[in-house]
């Protein structure tokens, strides 16, 4: 239990009265709130006083920042103190991002003054002049008024927001008023998860299902990983990372990594790594599920109980008698009549024959046996089949939907449902993959249903001619193939109007037509749910550090200035509420909600506490379809799990795909090599490139942050074996070369990385001249990739990629 | 006298260089400077098989230290003005007053510990966050480490660990650092050549 001994003078007159509490330890607590307030008597005194707020950008963690604020400034950080120290006990540990926000708050990098590009420029030219925010306001206001009513509300389309994400405010208030006004275009899938989330967990399972955070493991149990790192890119103390090395020590869990780098979880935590050739997953799980043939290792009662597909008797009626099951895949009885052999999957993987009998026997014999992916993988080129293949193999072996498993799909996890701002109902309902919005702007009415993923309509009407990017690094920095995205941005004739509102000047504020400068979550009232990543059931609450600087200002406040202008100004503020206003609401709502089952303080107490989190116990039972199938179906075509995806087959007949993709399209999780796979390596581009969640950013989130560059810089990690072959030594500057672009970088020279791949840490931002050999000296991997997607989710494959590195004689 | 130590619970450890980032935060340390280091070490190597399939012995491992409030610190023994000393509860720290700036010090620790702050004219280092261990809390680094790998307290309140006696740091016959370590199975004993640091830029 923790008490708020110094607060702020401003939440000391809403907390009068109150009193602070934390609990950890679900159902350790009751009667915890209500107690008299203490130690308020020393502030005036002291000139330090402590604010929390919290770090929540869409890594998955929410840690508490305990902000000591000095004569109006951030002084220094701590983080969450409630709770318990030990190993194993509950804290929201920020980590080294969090714990360095400060220079990045104060960082020459912030946008400090709306802006306009300068007349007469380019998109991409990078020339901007000051303006009034009334001047931005009423642009962006004619303009959302002149294109809805030139192409339609179809023609708007509001961005995904990662930077904000998860709070309570994200990008919705632009979504709030577009609604108002009439709705837009939106997304389905997200840049993240795409292919598992559309092209894997909705054919397998019906939708996400089986999912359990690491708690639910069970002593000496074998945990076996697909392009998962947790200890390196979600580090907060109360996250998956942590979990699974309290684990590993406590419950003496065995960890296999599979993988082509050697992650975090391999390093001194011990886990088992196994080098994979990138993109090669689904190989390797069809020469598993051989060897448990073989050895029979297969869980028949499980398989025909619960599965489709995996065998001719357990095929939907209407494809049987054609071998398209997967034990026909597998035993070269179906398909490409191939045996899947161990021999086979290792000259595809690389990875030795019999280190694959023996995963298998391990896998086999292993009750229970925790088999989950990253998202990783499945951003690779048919992400999608190798996806669901993981989760073919947890099926085999009977290892999901208890105790002890997860689904073979992602860790899960759960937590208090925080409610974000109300968007109110939008009237369009035209959908297209989040991957392709580049795509809805230059090819528009071009895309289809059964081509490219189109959702509520059989193609889009017309392409996006107004794009609202809020928190994001899009256009020029997380969105695949930087030179061909923005070369799509560049021609004013396709998106009439763009709107860049962020925080810091990126490269993608030189693709707008007007920068709007942003507070971060810190500088304003913020609220945010923690367990988006792991067990942890927990509200941070946040208040601004110091009053806004420049003229910054937030989303909530500008959007309603919007709509002001617009003419739905009540509507949209309810009535005249402010954000911290919503903040109480929605807290309000959520205690009446969920009050029952956690003790929850007052919004005030929260404020005051800055934060609570409880531990959510993991459930000890089998889930319902476990228990009785009949009576709880999934939610599949069959209702049962499928390995064959009656769905996809039928997609297969009736969708088209490029030629040029190398895609394809099938029923059962076979492996498929995509362009730029392992096979495709040239003279010209005799490395497969894959970018990765690294420790310095999330996304590109705090990517400029200088103090954290430094303890975690971006490079190209790269073997020693290739690094002596092409002349190469630790800390020399290279060139890396793809097809897409080129750009300059660093290398580290390292065992981590296996021979014939170059990775690179995802995030850094993009820096290049728009016109002439586009060289990016910003370490931007985007410049890099394709426009590859995936042919089922139409997510993204862009991770599937080869290029060329020299070294650059400074 | 009270000797205060370090604990590093190497098996613990994933290199994520939070106690490094708190205690730059704390301590509001320019850039370019750190009390803390946190050292990546690599060694072994990849064999290809005739198949074309690849092993590898390879590993990787880290270890956190600051300053380690020697038994015997090299800093101190050199210090032309005594500014270098140890107070009550062993901790090794600046007497400012004392301190001309002269670098011995930096020279001298096989830690790399102290080092001369150009503006300050004087040498900074890691106090074990003494401020705040007088008001009962723990060090920086020991409160941020998500992974509870760190801890700080009287030496004979450790849990018990080697004597920092792991690569890439010196022999702890030096100067008995008061750094107590529980290895993790990558570890490699003090001098072993065999391994080298992968992270040179980032500890320098």
């Amino acid at each position: 239990m923790r008490e708020a001994t110094t607060m702020t003078r401003r939440t000391f007159a809403k907390a009068a009265g109150l009193a602070g509490l934390a609990a950890a330890g679900a159902g350790a607590s009751s009667g915890l709130f209500g107690e008299a307030p203490k130690a308020f008597a020393d502030e005036e005194a002291s000139d330090e006083q402590i604010v929390y707020t919290h770090c929540h950008v869409n890594c998955g963690g929410a840690c508490v920042l305990q902000c000591h604020v000095k004569d109006g400034e951030l002084a220094y950080v701590e983080s969450d103190t409630a709770g318990s120290s030990e190993f194993g006990g509950v804290q929201a540990r920020a980590c080294l991002r969090g714990r360095s926000i400060r220079r990045w708050l104060g960082s020459d990098e912030r946008l400090n003054y709306p802006m306009k590009r300068v007349e007469g420029t380019k998109r991409g030219d990078g020339k901007y002049e000051q303006i009034s925010w009334d001047e931005a306001l009423d642009t962006i206001a004619s303009e959302m008024k002149r294109i809805r009513e030139t192409y339609g509300s179809e023609s708007i389309f509001i961005q995904e927001c990662s930077g904000v994400e998860q709070n309570i405010m994200m990008n919705n208030p632009f979504f709030r008023l577009s609604n108002l006004l009439g709705g837009e275009v939106t997304r389905y899938g997200s840049y993240s998860s795409a292919s598992i989330s559309f092209g894997a967990y909705p054919y397998v399972y019906g939708g996400s299902w089986g999912n359990r955070s690491f708690k639910t493991l069970q002593d000496g149990e074998l945990v076996v990983m697909f392009g998962f790192s947790p200890n390196d890119m979600r580090m907060a103390g109360d996250g998956p990372g942590y979990d699974l090395a309290v684990a590993m020590e406590q419950k003496g869990v065995r960890v296999i990594n599979i993988d082509p780098r050697r992650t975090e979880t391999c390093t001194n935590l011990g886990a088992e790594w196994i080098p994979i050739v990138p993109g090669t997953d689904a190989a390797l799980v069809a020469a598993l599920a051989h060897e448990l043939i073989a050895n029979n290792l297969i869980d028949t009662e499980f398989v025909n109980k619960y599965v489709v597909g995996f065998n001719e008797d357990t095929m939907p009626e209407d494809a049987k008698g054609q071998h398209l099951s997967y034990y026909d895949y597998v035993k070269g009885t179906g398909y490409d009549m191939v045996e899947k052999t161990p021999e086979w999957a290792s000259a595809i993987t690389r990875i030795p024959a019999e280190r694959i009998s023996q995963l298998a026997q391990e896998i086999g014999t292993a009750k229970p046996c925790f088999i989950c992916q990253g998202l990783g993988m499945q951003r690779h080129a048919n992400g999608d089949n190798a996806s669901r293949s993981v989760m073919a193999l947890a099926l085999m072996v009977g290892q999901v939907g208890k105790p002890g498993t997860t689904s073979g799909g992602t860790i899960g996890n759960g937590g208090i449902g925080l409610s974000s701002l109300p968007t109110g109902d939008n009237p369009v309902t035209v959908q297209f993959p989040q991957y392709l919005w580049p795509e809805a702007i230059r090819d528009g009415e071009k895309l289809t249903a059964t081509h490219d993923g189109i959702k509520g309509a059989d193609k889009l009407n017309v392409g996006i001619k107004m794009l609202i990017n809020y928190g994001n690094n899009m256009m020029a920095n997380q969105n695949g193939d930087i030179n061909t995205t923005t070369d799509i941005l560049r021609d004013e004739s396709k998106c009439e109007f763009i709107l860049q509102y962020d925080v810091a000047w990126t490269d993608s504020c030189n693709w707008a037509d007007i920068v709007l400068p942003d507070l971060t979550p810190q500088e304003t009232y913020s609220l945010s749910a923690a367990g988006e990543c792991n067990d942890i059931a927990g509200i941070r609450f946040g208040q601004p550090l110091y009053e806004p600087k420049f003229e910054r200002r937030e989303i909530y406040e500008v959007c309603a200035e919007l709509a002001e202008r617009l003419g739905v100004g009540d509507e949209f503020t309810d009535g005249g509420l402010t954000r911290e206003d919503w903040c109480r609401r929605q807290y309000d709502e959520l205690v009446e909600t969920v009050g029952d089952t956690y003790d929850m303080p007052t919004y005030d107490e929260g404020v005051a506490m800055g934060a609570f989190s409880y531990d959510i116990a993991p459930s000890m039972d089998n889930d319902p379809f476990i228990d009785d199938p009949e009576a709880n179906p999934l939610t599949t075509v069959t209702g049962k799990a499928q390995i064959y995806s009656p769905e996809i087959a039928e997609m297969a007949k009736t969708w088209t795909l490029d030629e040029s993709e190398k895609n394809a399209i099938t029923a059962i999780p076979t492996y498929v090599p995509g362009p730029d796979s392992a096979d495709d390596v040239t003279d010209e581009f005799p490395f497969q490139f894959v970018d990765f969640h690294h420790k310095c950013t999330t996304h590109s989130t705090y990517a400029h942050n200088p103090v954290v560059q430094e303890m975690a810089p971006f490079q190209a990690w790269i073997n020693p074996i290739d690094a002596e072959r092409m002349g190469i030594s630790d800390l020399d500057t290279v060139r890396l070369t793809s097809a897409q672009g080129s750009m300059i970088t660093q290398a580290k020279v390292t065992n981590r990385i296996m021979p014939g791949v170059i990775m690179h840490a995802q995030g850094s931002w993009h820096s290049a001249p728009a016109e002439g050999d586009r060289t990016d000296t910003g370490r931007c991997t985007n410049t890099l990739t394709s426009r590859q997607r995936n042919p089922i989710s139409k997510g993204t494959g862009q991770h599937s990629l080869i290029c060329a590195i020299e070294k650059v004689e400074e | 006298m009270t000797q205060y130590g370090f604990y590093f619970d190497a098996t613990r450890c994933t290199g994520c260089k939070t106690c490094e980032a708190a205690c730059r935060d704390y301590h509001n340390l320019d850039l370019g400077t750190t009390f803390r280091h946190v050292y990546e070490l690599e060694g072994g190597g990849w064999n290809q098989a005739e198949d074309g399939t690849w092993t590898t012995d390879s590993f990787t491992y880290y270890t956190s230290f600051a300053c380690q409030h020697c038994d015997d610190p090299a800093c101190m023994h050199v210090c032309p003005t005594g500014a270098m000393h140890k107070d009550e509860n062993g901790i090794v720290s600046v007497d400012t007053g004392r301190c001309i700036g002269c670098g011995y010090c930096h020279m001298a620790c096989p830690y790399d510990a102290p080092f001369v702050d150009r503006a300050k004219g004087h040498s900074v280092k890691c106090d074990g966050c003494k401020d705040r261990i007088a008001e009962g809390k723990q060090p920086m680094c020991v409160e941020a480490c998500s992974m509870r790998a760190l801890q700080f307290a009287p030496v004979d309140q450790l849990p018990e660990g080697e004597r920092a006696a792991v690569a890439p740091l010196p022999d702890p016959e030096l100067t008995k650092p008061n750094l107590y370590i529980k290895n993790c199975a990558a570890a490699h004993a003090v001098g072993d050549t065999s391994c080298r640091v992968a992270n040179e830029a980032e500890v320098k």
